[in-house]
């Protein structure tokens, strides 16, 4: 053990080694474990038992009534939403799911525009954001100095936190005249296409989408970035040692590492994606229709409930509505379980092999 | 090949910051002390405030905190202190649910549960169905910051012959206290921009709102209503509310992050 270079410099020349507190080497005698009962045994006890026996329980009981309630609360919701919708799931079966008309007036709905517009804009958002969080987490985790991408990570990680009001805003102002006068040249060049076809709002799929990239790139990098620093760097000095270079280390040994963790990360701004409501419907122009072109306005699972759902016109009218969000709850659920057992599976790996 | 992880840095970074800067340069030019004392003007008339948004959403947090903190905190600790194996299992995978469940969701349920029975909507569901949102960061950050409690400070409190309710009471939470305020400032944070939920439960209010069973603004409602509205007078405001809104959540997250030392909050 090296000395400490502060004690007594030059005036010794033999420096005694500190002794650490616990000597290694001598096996301690190990105390029995401490409960309950060793402490206070019943017998000799100096204060009634039953009273702070009373106490503990009234404490651990208190305690574990504010945790049931939260199983209760999520049940409620799945009951309230099950419930509610009885009326729409009634009248239309499954058919609901498949069907595009969407009619308050003559009550007949059907919920296909909005599940593909919530699926599209999804997919558009992921498109964008998977390479770009991608990319900015391996520069972030594998290039920067630890500081640095500390530094930015902090920054990123603040983004998570704007409001999506905040983000719609900016979408409103910013991106639907941006977009408006991008899609405007596309439109003239490809509108042949039916993807590009015109008339060019500003608002419609592709903006919706491109908004909700923005919003989800902060979740992909700062999961993805928390995912690449797990692996460990045995990992990356053994593919550098084989002669490999920092790229096709990072290429060929760190992302299959991460693989898992990566597509958690991802799945996880699914999730944020396909529940977005206030950003995505002060963009998309909340038409049900299903159109070919990507500058057509659209609608959403989400963006619907926030519009029809305080001025639903009849029973059947609201109970659609519930039916909409008993989807979409049902759909977040299922990517949010995938999303857990995918970031779970790299951290259970992970510690396997360490 | 790297050159293009690091353009895909330079750009999501230009952009994230092209949008602050230019909302802090919009919400500046049109921020003013009337703003912060006025009510809203008839449109057309120039001027005005929104400060019973701002009231009103106090209020709303504050029923939240009512609401999440005690569920949150308690459920923490009972994760933490009392692993019930199998119920805390469930709980946690309730609390992981309730987190996926986008706010839109929760709006619409307690608009069924508590707008619909009472006949109007109310300042009360609005907190509500905030509060119920910050329930699951609250319970996950409360249980990680008691386990980070070392075990010997409980076997000396129980050495000590202190009850279990009193080694958790006077022991544990005094020393996982600092963790556990800040992530509670988290989750009320989260929901303080939370704009979904409120709207068919809180509503919203041109005027004071006057008890806590009527309707009332809030700012993130107000910055949707005005954001969408065909007034460019209404559109300074709300550029104003936004950078108002923005300076309290991310004020909370920078305190909050700073005192637990920059540990990664993003998956909670």
């Amino acid at each position: 053990m090296p000395a400490s270079p502060m004690a007594n410099a030059g005036r010794r020349a033999i420096a005694f080694p500190r002794l650490s507190p616990a000597t290694p080497g001598v096996a301690r005698p190990q105390p029995p474990p401490i409960t309950r009962e060793t402490v206070v045994p019943r017998t000799r006890s100096r204060r009634p038992a039953p009273r702070w026996r009373l106490a503990d329980t009234a404490f651990r009981v208190t305690a574990l009534g504010f945790a049931l309630s939260v199983l209760a609360i999520t049940g409620a919701i799945a009951v309230e939403l099950f419930v509610q919708s009885a009326a729409a799931r009634h009248a239309f079966g499954w058919s609901f799911l498949w069907t595009s008309v969407w009619d308050p007036v003559f009550s007949k709905f059907g919920a296909l525009p909005f599940i593909y517009g919530t699926l599209a804009t999804t997919a558009i958002a992921l498109a964008i954001a998977t390479p770009l969080g991608l990319g900015t987490a391996i520069c972030l985790a594998e290039l920067m100095p630890r500081r640095l991408g500390d530094g930015l990570t902090f920054l990123l990680e603040l983004l998570v936190a704007v409001p999506s009001v905040v983000y719609g805003l900016m979408g409103v102002f910013v991106l639907v005249p941006l977009m408006r006068s991008i899609g405007a040249p596309i439109e003239r060049l490809l509108g042949g296409i039916p993807l590009f076809s015109g008339p060019v709002y500003g608002i419609g799929l592709l903006t919706a989408g491109v908004l909700l990239a923005v919003m989800i790139v902060p979740y992909i990098i700062a999961v993805g970035r928390e995912v690449l620093l797990a692996v460990p760097q045995a990992q990356r000095d053994g593919a550098l040692a084989l002669g490999a270079t920092r790229w096709e280390t990072v290429r060929q040994v760190v992302l299959p590492y991460a693989r898992s963790g990566i597509l958690g990360a991802t799945f996880l701004a699914l999730a944020r994606a396909l529940g977005e409501t206030m950003a995505v419907t002060m963009v998309i122009g909340n038409r049900p229709e299903i159109a070919a072109s990507l500058f057509a306005p659209a609608h959403t699972m989400a963006a619907v409930l926030a519009n029809e759902f305080a001025e639903a016109a009849s029973d059947v009218h609201l109970a659609a509505l519930v039916e909409v969000a008993l989807v979409l709850f049902g759909i977040t659920l299922v990517v949010n379980a995938i999303a857990r057992l995918l970031i779970l599976g790299t951290r259970g790996t992970e510690r396997a092999r360490a | 090949m790297f050159a293009a992880t690091v353009a895909a840095t330079a750009t999501v970074l230009g952009i994230l910051l092209f949008l602050l800067g230019y909302l802090v340069w919009q919400g500046a030019s049109a921020l003013s002390l009337d703003f912060f004392t006025h009510l809203p003007t008839p449109v057309g008339e120039a001027g005005g405030g929104m400060a019973n948004a701002l009231v009103g959403s106090a209020k709303l947090l504050l029923v939240a905190a009512v609401v999440g903190v005690p569920v949150g905190f308690l459920g923490g600790v009972y994760l933490a202190e009392y692993d019930g194996g199998r119920v805390a299992f469930a709980v946690r995978y309730a609390a992981d649910v309730l987190n996926g469940i986008p706010s839109i969701v929760i709006g619409i349920t307690v608009y069924g549960l508590l707008v619909v029975p009472f006949g109007h909507f109310s300042t009360l569901a609005g907190g509500i169905a905030l509060g119920l949102l910050m329930i699951p960061v609250a319970l996950r950050t409360t249980e990680e910051f008691l386990r980070l409690v070392p075990d010997t400070l409980r076997d000396a409190s129980l050495a000590l012959g202190a009850p279990q309710w009193v080694t958790v009471v006077r022991v544990v939470i005094p020393a996982g206290m600092r963790g556990i305020l800040t992530g509670l400032l988290l989750s009320l944070a989260r929901v303080a921009g939370e704009t979904a939920p409120l709207l068919f439960t809180a509503l919203s209010n041109r005027y004071w709102s006057p008890g806590w069973l009527q309707p009332t603004a809030s700012l993130p409602v107000m910055i949707f209503t005005y954001a969408i509205a065909p007034y460019d007078d209404w559109h300074r405001q709300a550029w104003a509310a936004a950078l108002v809104l923005l300076a309290i959540v991310l004020g909370a997250n920078v305190v909050a992050r700073l005192a637990l030392g920059g540990r990664s909050t993003a998956q909670t």
